[in-house]
């Protein structure tokens, strides 16, 4: 097996340990959406997401 | 009280200091990315070789996880802020070249970063504008980096040009909402430190271009 593919599984791995608690944590205490919140959030990000087909188209 | 109403009540001292830290955080960032654009250009000159990019990852995980939160409420934060943005920007070289290597490169690289430069501006500016609280997306952010994390993993082990595509458009999506978030964080006075705002932010540029790159290099009409 190629060695880098051991290293960046090993980097990985780490970065997974490493936000883990991190990610729990913040699952747990995040404030809760408010009505239309989710909406704010979605509609710029399917923006971008249209954006990057249109530069898909371009190149 | 609804979050949008949050700063009109806030004192006006605080006010100032939320703006002051905007702006700081907005010049490191600048700053920083000129670094890097200087730190790529002599990577990619220097034709560095592909265990580079790794190695300079390697490094500033370790600055970015062990020294910089030591390091961020001082002056010497900053020193080490642009010793990651350096070493991030001098390992984009190998990824650089290789993408500079087909025959409508500069047009793909061009591209990927005039689009991380306006999906950042326009993210980041109605994040801003619209003082709309994001916090409440930090919880499903993390756990979509998590899933990323491991899905990277099984791609290292199989062989599936469709997952590598997949990754990076869920990274392109996740970045984005990080960008929100991060941007919504200095508004709301979820971060009070420009240097680690700037990181935050860095990184999230960053990771959009490395993935918008591949995204394009992987579609685009040069077979």
């Amino acid at each position: 097996m190629d060695w880098t593919k051991i290293i960046w599984a090993v980097l990985l791995g780490a970065m997974i340990l490493f936000l883990w608690p991190r990610a729990k944590h913040m699952l747990k205490n995040s404030p809760k959406a408010e009505q239309g919140d989710w909406q704010a959030a979605i509609v710029p990000i399917a923006l971008v997401a249209g954006f990057v087909v249109l530069l898909i188209m371009i190149v | 009280m609804n979050r949008l109403d949050i700063s009109a009540a806030r004192p006006s001292e605080s006010v100032i200091s939320t703006n002051k830290l905007i702006k700081n955080t907005y010049i490191l960032l600048s700053m920083t990315l000129l670094f890097s654009a200087v730190t790529a250009t002599v990577s990619v000159f220097l034709a560095v070789p592909g265990w580079t990019y790794m190695a300079s990852l390697i490094g500033s995980i370790a600055l970015i996880w062990f020294v910089l939160p030591r390091t961020a409420n001082s002056s010497a934060g900053l020193a080490v802020i642009f010793g990651i943005t350096g070493l991030m920007g001098f390992g984009l070289g190998p990824i650089l070249n290789m993408y500079l290597s087909m025959a409508n490169g500069p047009q793909i690289v061009g591209t990927a970063m005039a689009g991380t430069g306006i999906i950042f501006l326009g993210l980041s500016g109605y994040a801003l504008t619209s003082k709309r609280d994001f916090s409440f997306m930090g919880g499903f952010l993390m756990a979509g980096l998590l899933v990323v994390f491991i899905a990277i993993l099984a791609g290292l082990f199989i062989e599936m040009p469709a997952l590598h595509l997949a990754i990076s458009a869920v990274v392109i999506m996740l970045m984005s909402g990080f960008i929100l978030y991060d941007t919504s964080r200095m508004v709301h006075g979820g971060e009070t430190n420009y240097i680690m705002a700037t990181i935050g932010l860095y990184l999230n540029i960053y990771n959009l271009f490395v993935h918008l790159l591949s995204l394009l290099g992987a579609l685009s009409g040069d077979d």
